[in-house]
């Protein structure tokens, strides 16, 4: 798509559409935004962007009344604001697309988009409102369709229009491609430039740097909850963004570091042949998969969300069973999930019991408390764990002091393999090194180790080989980004 | 932080809690126009005031009270919403009844013991409705257990009034059991039964095993976050709760078992006063802690205690300490939310985090954000 | 068959106080809200009742017994709503603190005796002509006034809950608080309307009790209506027309021991009085995944806790 050049677009020069002037937001003692500013003006496409964890979804979450600042100031078409719950922002004129969408799925599209109205209850006419803007904006929908029957894509939209049937003025859109197909994703971006030209202003949280220079008028960066750069799209680049992003210390992330091949010549540990597996809801995710992981090597999954990654690896962690084909796994698999909050850690519970967790399934009579002690001790000396002691709750510890942590438990048997997801997500710089280094030293020591990392560049980063997810099935197109990327998308070079 | 520190910690907020709900009984007591000394003065000696008082009011009505107690803690412990005690409870003594009239009294104390296991087994089995409906069709244990203690109810009138009638068919009530099948009585002229000694070595077990044993642990960590321990522990969490919910159940059906052999010698309708209710506020006073259970079921059996000898000497209805108990479970939830609020100001005190403790109520509980 | 209209009008008259227990604890179950409570509520409400009866006469006592209702349902919204306690444990204490506080005031109030203070009843209100209609008459068109109230109740319930938007915003809550509050509602604010309105009802359900029914007071008189009124909600499938059918199930089951008696049959009632617990247990099971209860029921909403 050609963006129309700068001349054509309304830019008044009157106030801007939103004002966020520098907020402030603590969490304990973590610090998710320290003065941060953001601008938007009428009719722009406005990319907020940032590292996972560098305050940007904080900062919208205050736009929208979700939160509230520790300090700073809300400014809504020159005047100064006070957004306490979600209802002030709508009536300002702000609506927001989460991440996770905020739908209630045993209900229809019609009764999710009165819901929180004011105005007269009459679901006949919004279903009409309904059809009337799906018509204008081509984001349609089926008003008596039922949210869980719908496709994530279809639930976006209704998120849109839930928005523009409250006269949302500035949209902000958290990471919106993120669950899309290609398609899907150049369709929305597509209406986002159309809403803003029709003098609307779109907040667009985004992580694909090409994406967002195509797309955006303005872009600002957050690192470390402040706002560190503030331009025209077209004043920068790929590279200056990264760097805004990323901080001048790059070492710190070697996202460009070339990486030596690391021939693996190991042991096969980890073997699917036609595997076929499915979700939680019995919908099949992967249909036919088959693949091998060898004695030291990382072995990089990429994938978009949603395309069964999530599914291929818990058959690989053997916490999934196949529903076709075989799996041959080692007796123990190391498996640090995404969630490690939910899915890997029992926060009220101590250090020592969480270690102890690890093959509870397989322990009989006493608990040997004192040698798990020592363990915990030991994993918490190796793995420059910070906590108090090993009788503290996990709850106490910093999130990459969790992650290292988890790490650590799942490592300290030396399993024969290992399976992570998303290793670093919410981690900062330091605490990412030192997932990766431990990563590393796991292959180094013969562990073959699987990756996934909703990060394409992380995946890249650490991977001696990369195996594409899509279309149910999984394929090696080397380690080219732009092929692994068009893999992903199911389509042909 | 020293141990001693915690300790003082842990029973800050219980005593806290049992003082508030007594100066809440006394401001009750002042507002209806009673004399709080006199009536205190009725509760302490009613609950305290001499040996024979402690050991037969007393000690007497906390044992029931630990049994159902320590079924509530278990089953919260493993993240299972078990309010059936009273029913499984309930269960226990029917079944216990049952084998003590028909067995022959010259087995004795080897009666005794069949008619508690009868209870344990009955008392399990009744919760293990509940389990297999929460397991095969996802019905949530609240609701069901609710129903099953109201079935169970409707039972014994049945049972009193058919099968387990006595004898001369006129009483809504079972036949004495035989004195030989009795449990023995501990001290001569008291009603204190060996009952009140199972149920304290069912304290210190059932505390050994959540803390020392491979099971206990797998209980205690499903209860905490299920997911976790499936994913990270491996552990069959499903399989878990339901052995919980059935053990839960039997500790209740063992309550109900000691109190048809050990006291009532028979079953009749209104057997329990609401021990299974009550034993909610049992288990959350000694946040789930089983041997801190022992010191709070003693803590409600001096009030049930209490009671009776206030309305009997001070003229003071019994309903009052209903009251108080009621308040005490109401103050306990609410420092609860003060104590997570206070957590900065606490760490100025001691100097560090609060301490690891369990939360008085199961996480089971969906979290929306 | 003279029996069978009293069989029926006797249905009728045990369903009333429970349908409107359970028609509010359908609007608190429905924003995700159970108040195990409910059984206190009504008990205060049969107290309240009484005593007001012989102030303001027994059409104004049903008023002032909905009111001490919603008092006691005001102390469950603050602890399980609004601290965010355990919804259960809370309803456990609510109904403890209920049976105790009448049980002590009734004594206070009106002696230690506790000698049986008897309030006039209200009167049947009979619709002309239709109350003569043979064997339904009397049950359908010859009933007090809270009949009528729970009746009309069931109606204007669904329609609330269907076609308003605080009634869409019940449901949402009770489904996805997070979901509800992004669409610009308080979540604890809608739960607490619905239980306040549940405590109304369960307050009026225990002035009906004693002020259609009973004429008096006794301690523990609700007797576990306030459980039923929670199976019937469950039985009823979460939906005020399934819980008017539900309750006249509880009501006919609980009306069988009067027709036994007056046929002289001498079959064990409690089989009858368990029987429906027993089927809604057995519905509960069979509905599996189809009628499901709100997804958040029984939640500990913590609404402003963030990442």
């Amino acid at each position: 798509m050609v963006i129309p050049s700068g001349t054509n677009r309304t830019v008044t020069t009157a106030a801007p559409r939103l004002a966020l002037t520098a907020i402030s937001r603590h969490f304990g003692q973590v610090t998710a935004l320290d003065g941060a500013t953001l601008t938007a003006a009428r009719g722009e496409v406005h990319a907020l962007l940032g590292e996972n964890g560098a305050g940007k979804s904080t900062l919208m979450k205050i736009a929208f009344g979700l939160d509230q600042p520790d300090a700073g100031t809300i400014d809504v078409d020159g005047r100064r604001s006070v957004i306490r719950t979600p209802r002030d922002a709508m009536a300002l004129g702000i609506g927001m697309v989460q991440q996770h969408f905020a739908l209630v799925d045993p209900m229809t599209v019609v009764e999710n988009v009165a819901l929180g109205g004011i105005d007269r209850f009459d679901l006949a006419a919004t279903a009409a409102r309904i059809r009337r803007l799906g018509a204008e904006s081509g984001l349609a929908l089926d008003p008596d369709a039922r949210v869980s029957s719908l496709s994530v894509g279809a639930q976006q939209r209704l998120e849109i229009i839930k928005a523009l049937a409250r006269n949302a003025q500035v949209l902000i859109l958290d990471e919106p491609t993120a669950v899309l197909s290609p398609t899907e994703a150049k369709d929305l971006l597509d209406w986002t430039r159309r809403f803003a030209d029709a003098g609307g202003t779109v907040i667009l949280i985004a992580h694909k740097l090409r994406e967002i220079l195509r797309i955006a008028d303005r872009v600002t960066v957050l690192r470390r909850g402040k706002t560190v750069l503030t331009a025209a799209a077209s004043d920068v680049t790929e590279l200056l963004l990264a760097e805004a992003m990323l901080g001048a210390t790059r070492t710190a992330a070697p996202v460009s570091q070339a990486k030596a091949p690391h021939a693996s010549d190991g042991q096969p540990v980890l073997a699917l042949v036609n595997v076929a597996a499915m979700d939680d809801f019995g919908v099949a995710r992967i249909t036919n998969a088959t693949l091998t992981v060898h004695g030291g090597e990382i072995v990089g999954i990429a994938a978009i969300e949603g395309a069964g990654q999530r599914e291929l690896l818990r058959v690989l962690a053997g916490r999934l069973a196949p529903s076709q084909g075989t799996a041959t796994l080692p007796d123990a698999v190391g498996f640090v999930p995404e969630d490690r909050h939910r899915d890997a850690l029992v926060l009220d519970a101590t250090l020592t019991e969480n270690l102890a967790l690890r093959g509870a399934a397989r322990r009989r009579g006493l608990m040997p408390w004192k040698t798990l002690d020592d363990s915990t001790q030991a994993l918490l000396r190796d793995r420059d764990v910070r906590a108090a002691n090993e009788h503290v709750a996990v709850r106490t510890l910093s999130g990459g002091n969790q992650q290292k942590f988890v790490l650590g438990r799942e490592l300290a048997a030396t399993p024969a393999a290992l399976v992570i997801e998303n290793p670093t997500r919410g981690l900062d710089i330091r605490a990412t090194a030192d997932v990766h280094a431990a990563l590393r030293a796991a292959r180094d020591a013969g562990t073959a180790v699987v990756v996934y990392s909703s990060d394409l560049d992380e995946v890249l980063l650490l991977a001696d080989r990369v195996l594409v997810v899509a279309a149910g099935g999984v394929r090696d197109v080397g380690t080219d980004r732009d092929t692994v990327g068009l893999a992903m998308l199911d389509a042909s070079p | 932080m020293p141990a001693s520190m915690r300790v003082t910690r842990l029973l800050l907020e219980p005593v806290l809690a049992i003082m508030l709900s007594l100066v809440a009984l006394a401001v009750l007591l002042a507002v209806s126009g009673y004399s709080v000394p006199a009536a205190l003065s009725a509760l302490w000696h009613g609950a305290f005031g001499s040996w024979a008082v402690l050991a037969s009011g007393t000690l007497v009505r906390a044992t029931p009270l630990l049994f159902a107690g320590l079924a509530v803690a278990v089953a919260f412990r493993a993240g299972i919403l078990n309010i059936g005690a009273e029913g499984q409870l309930l269960a226990g003594a029917a079944a216990a009844t049952a084998v003590a009239v028909t067995v022959s009294p010259q087995l004795g104390l080897a009666g005794a013991g069949l008619a508690l296991v009868a209870g344990v087994a009955a008392g399990g089995l009744w919760a293990g409705i509940a389990a297999f409906l929460r397991q095969q069709f996802g019905v949530l244990e609240v609701i069901s257990t609710i129903m099953l203690n109201v079935i169970m109810l409707h039972l014994t009138g049945l049972l009193v009034r058919g099968p387990l009638q006595e004898p001369t068919a006129t009483f809504p009530q079972s036949a004495l059991i035989d004195q030989a099948l009795r449990l023995p009585r501990l001290v001569p002229g008291t009603r204190l039964h060996a009952g009140v000694v199972l149920a304290v070595c069912s304290a210190l077990l059932v505390w050994w095993f959540l803390r020392s044993t491979a099971r206990g642990f797998r209980l205690r960590m499903t209860g905490a976050n299920p997911r976790a321990a499936a994913s990270a522990g491996g552990i069959h969490v499903a399989r878990v709760a339901t052995s919980a919910f059935i053990a839960s159940g039997a500790i209740a059906g063992l309550g109900g078992a000691v109190e048809v052999t050990g006291v009532t010698f028979a079953l009749y309708e209104n057997l329990s006063p609401g021990y299974g209710y009550t034993a909610i506020a049992v288990a959350l006073l000694a946040r789930l802690n089983p041997m801190a259970a022992i010191g709070s079921a003693v803590v409600f059996g001096a009030l049930e205690a209490g009671a009776a000898a206030m309305q009997r000497d001070a003229q003071v209805p019994a309903g009052m300490v209903g009251v108080a108990e009621a308040c005490v479970i109401l103050v306990l939830l609410a420092s609860e939310w003060i104590g997570a609020r206070a957590g900065r100001i606490s760490t100025l005190f001691w100097g560090g985090p609060p301490p690891t403790q369990h939360s008085v109520t199961p996480s089971a509980a969906v979290d929306p954000a | 068959m003279n029996t069978l209209a009293d069989f029926l009008d006797a249905s009728v008259r045990s369903a009333t106080p429970l349908l409107l227990a359970a028609i509010g604890e359908t609007v608190s179950e429905r924003s995700g809200v159970i108040n195990v409570g409910l059984e206190g509520t009504i008990i205060v409400g049969c107290l309240a009742g009484l005593a007001a009866a012989t102030v303001v006469g027994p059409t104004g006592a049903l008023v002032v017994a909905g009111m001490a209702g919603l008092a006691l349902a005001l102390v469950f919204a603050v602890v399980a709503i609004w601290i965010g306690a355990d919804q259960i444990i809370t309803g456990t204490a609510i109904t403890m603190l209920g049976l105790g506080l009448t049980g002590t005031l009734y004594r206070v109030l009106y002696g230690d005796s506790g000698s049986a203070l008897s309030t006039p009843t209200l009167a049947p209100l009979g619709i002309p002509l239709l109350q003569d209609l043979p064997l339904i008459g009397h049950a359908l068109f010859r009933q007090p006034l809270p009949a009528y109230l729970a009746t009309a109740l069931v109606p204007a319930v669904w329609w609330w809950l269907n076609r308003t938007h605080s009634g869409l915003a019940i449901r949402a809550t009770g489904e996805n608080p997070a979901a509800a509050r992004s669409s610009g509602i308080s979540p604890r604010r809608v739960q607490t309307i619905a239980v306040l309105f549940g405590g109304l009802c369960g307050g009026l359900a225990g002035g009906t009790l004693v002020l259609a029914q009973v004429g008096t007071f006794a301690e523990g008189m609700s007797a576990g209506r306030g459980f039923i009124a929670i199976a019937i909600v469950a039985l009823g499938r979460w939906s005020p027309v399934g819980a008017a059918m539900a309750a006249l199930f509880f009501g006919m089951a609980s009306a069988l021991q009067f027709l036994f008696q007056a046929l002289d049959l001498n079959l064990p009632y409690q089989i009858f009085l368990a029987l429906p617990y027993l089927l809604t247990l057995l519905a509960l099971a069979l509905a599996k995944g189809r009628y499901r209860a709100p997804a958040a029921l029984g939640a500990r909403v913590r609404v402003v806790e963030l990442a």
